[in-house]
């Protein structure tokens, strides 16, 4: 992975497209469309990879050798940290992920690269991949009743840290959105909390 | 006789209903005074003895965000024997707790006080019917007055979901009757940006959690009472 002399392997700019365990076969139709491809193209990307977990809608599947962008899907898989840790952007979907531990893993040993693009969410698991340094495109899951986690995708959005889109708006997010200009996530910092109890306990402050 | 029987009766029901009432009205007492005494701070002594800990692990988010806030909190001897609860259900959250707790062990050179991790009933599984969830309730409800009876904690550090909500509760009836007064800590997750979450609203709105806490500035001007702390993750 990451041969400083393949210079063609070098230009891979991989899109890795996650919907974890849940069914969100809007999202995989949606990056499938020739609109969305184009736009990724244009973007710079090379490859788009897509987990598609249990849905049922397969995408056509595509080698890239004429210029276009090379499409490749899997259901599910056990090295899921490998796909984050080459992809240069990851749209993901809004629901719940099952793979936090092997971002976890990304973290703990320190496999970090910051030019990659990327994203799972989860309250959890968004943080740990923003702090990774990978733009992030979240898409809204509108099937969920209550979906609260997409306040949160908001949130983020409106501090500029990643990009929010709808599974019909994918292609314009795509065509509007610069990477360059999303602001890097700072690190939370439990001290404040810690704090405030330790003086509501008694304990002396330090 | 009828008549006898009407006097027996009515000087049965005055002391009957005295005794009702002044019970009702001492224990309503008790709660308003639990409740204007919860918010405020404990004294420091002089010499601050560690507190035993109850910590609610939730799942996946949750867990992360608790085990930021302790990564920060334990630095310090002060929060000691420790008790981590999460849902039998969730394995993954008890994995991190001892992972946190062999950092502590290693930072502090080797010594720790004593840690025990503990499963709990959940009262409801994802998708589990509503008649059988009377029951599993029902279960979940004993078990986690069973486990506050033994552990008796005076700390109960917890950032939702549901599972939390029981042993907050039972904390706090411990403190009404007497048994044992705590500080009961809750941290909104991240996720909840506008609204707090149903467990976090319970607890804010029957000001069972002494303190409460939240992570963006927006939800702390929708509920005043609420500590605005940043973001945890």
């Amino acid at each position: 992975m990451g041969d400083a002399g393949d210079s063609a392997k070098q230009e891979k700019k991989v899109v890795f497209v996650t919907v974890g365990t849940t069914l969100f076969d809007a999202l995989v139709r949606a990056v499938d469309t020739n609109g969305v491809k184009q736009e990724l193209l244009r973007k710079g990307y090379t490859h788009l990879v897509i987990q598609m977990g249990r849905g049922s809608y397969n995408p056509t599947k595509c080698d890239g050798e004429d210029g276009s962008l090379a499409v490749d899907y899997f259901t599910f898989s056990p090295s899921i940290a490998d796909h984050l840790r080459s992809a240069s952007l990851v749209i993901s979907h809004a629901g719940k992920l099952l793979f936090i531990f092997d971002i976890w893993c990304i973290l703990t040993i320190n496999l970090v690269i910051v030019v990659l693009h990327c994203g799972l969410f989860r309250s959890g698991s968004i943080f740990e991949t923003l702090q990774l340094g990978k733009p992030l495109i979240v898409v809204v899951n509108e099937d969920l009743m209550d979906n609260h986690q997409s306040e949160l995708a908001e949130e983020l959005a409106e501090r500029k840290h990643l990009y929010c889109a709808h599974p019909q708006t994918l292609h314009q997010t795509i065509s509007d959105m610069n990477v360059e200009s999303l602001l890097p996530y700072l690190s939370g910092d439990a001290t404040p909390v810690a704090k405030l109890i330790n003086t509501f306990l008694g304990f002396p402050d330090d | 006789m009828e008549n006898q029987h009407d006097d027996n009766c009515s000087l049965f029901t005055p002391s009957i209903i005295t005794v009702t009432v002044s019970a009702v009205l001492i224990a309503i007492t008790r709660v308003f005074y639990i409740l204007c005494q919860s918010g405020k701070p404990l004294y420091p002594s002089k010499s601050p003895k560690p507190l035993s800990t109850l910590i609610v692990l939730g799942s996946g988010g949750h867990t992360a965000e608790m085990i930021n806030v302790l990564n920060v909190l334990l630095l310090k001897d002060r929060f000691c024997p420790r008790f981590y609860v999460a849902a039998g259900t969730d394995n993954m959250s008890l994995q991190k707790a001892h992972l946190l707790e062999e950092n502590v062990f290693n930072l502090n050179g080797g010594k720790g006080g004593s840690t025990q991790f503990l499963q709990i009933y959940r009262s409801r599984e994802v998708g589990q019917s509503y008649i059988t969830s009377i029951g599993t309730t029902f279960l979940a409800l004993v078990h986690a007055l069973w486990l506050m009876i033994r552990i008796r904690p005076q700390v109960v550090l917890c950032n939702g979901p549901g599972t939390c909500v029981p042993l907050c509760v039972i904390a706090f009836l411990f403190k009404v009757v007497g048994v044992r007064w705590s500080s009961v800590f809750y941290v909104e997750s991240i996720a909840r940006v506008r609204k707090l979450s149903l467990s976090g609203l319970l607890l804010y709105k029957l000001r069972i959690a002494d303190q409460f806490f939240v992570q963006w500035p927006q939800l702390q001007r929708k509920y005043p009472r609420a500590h605005y702390v940043g973001c945890l993750m």
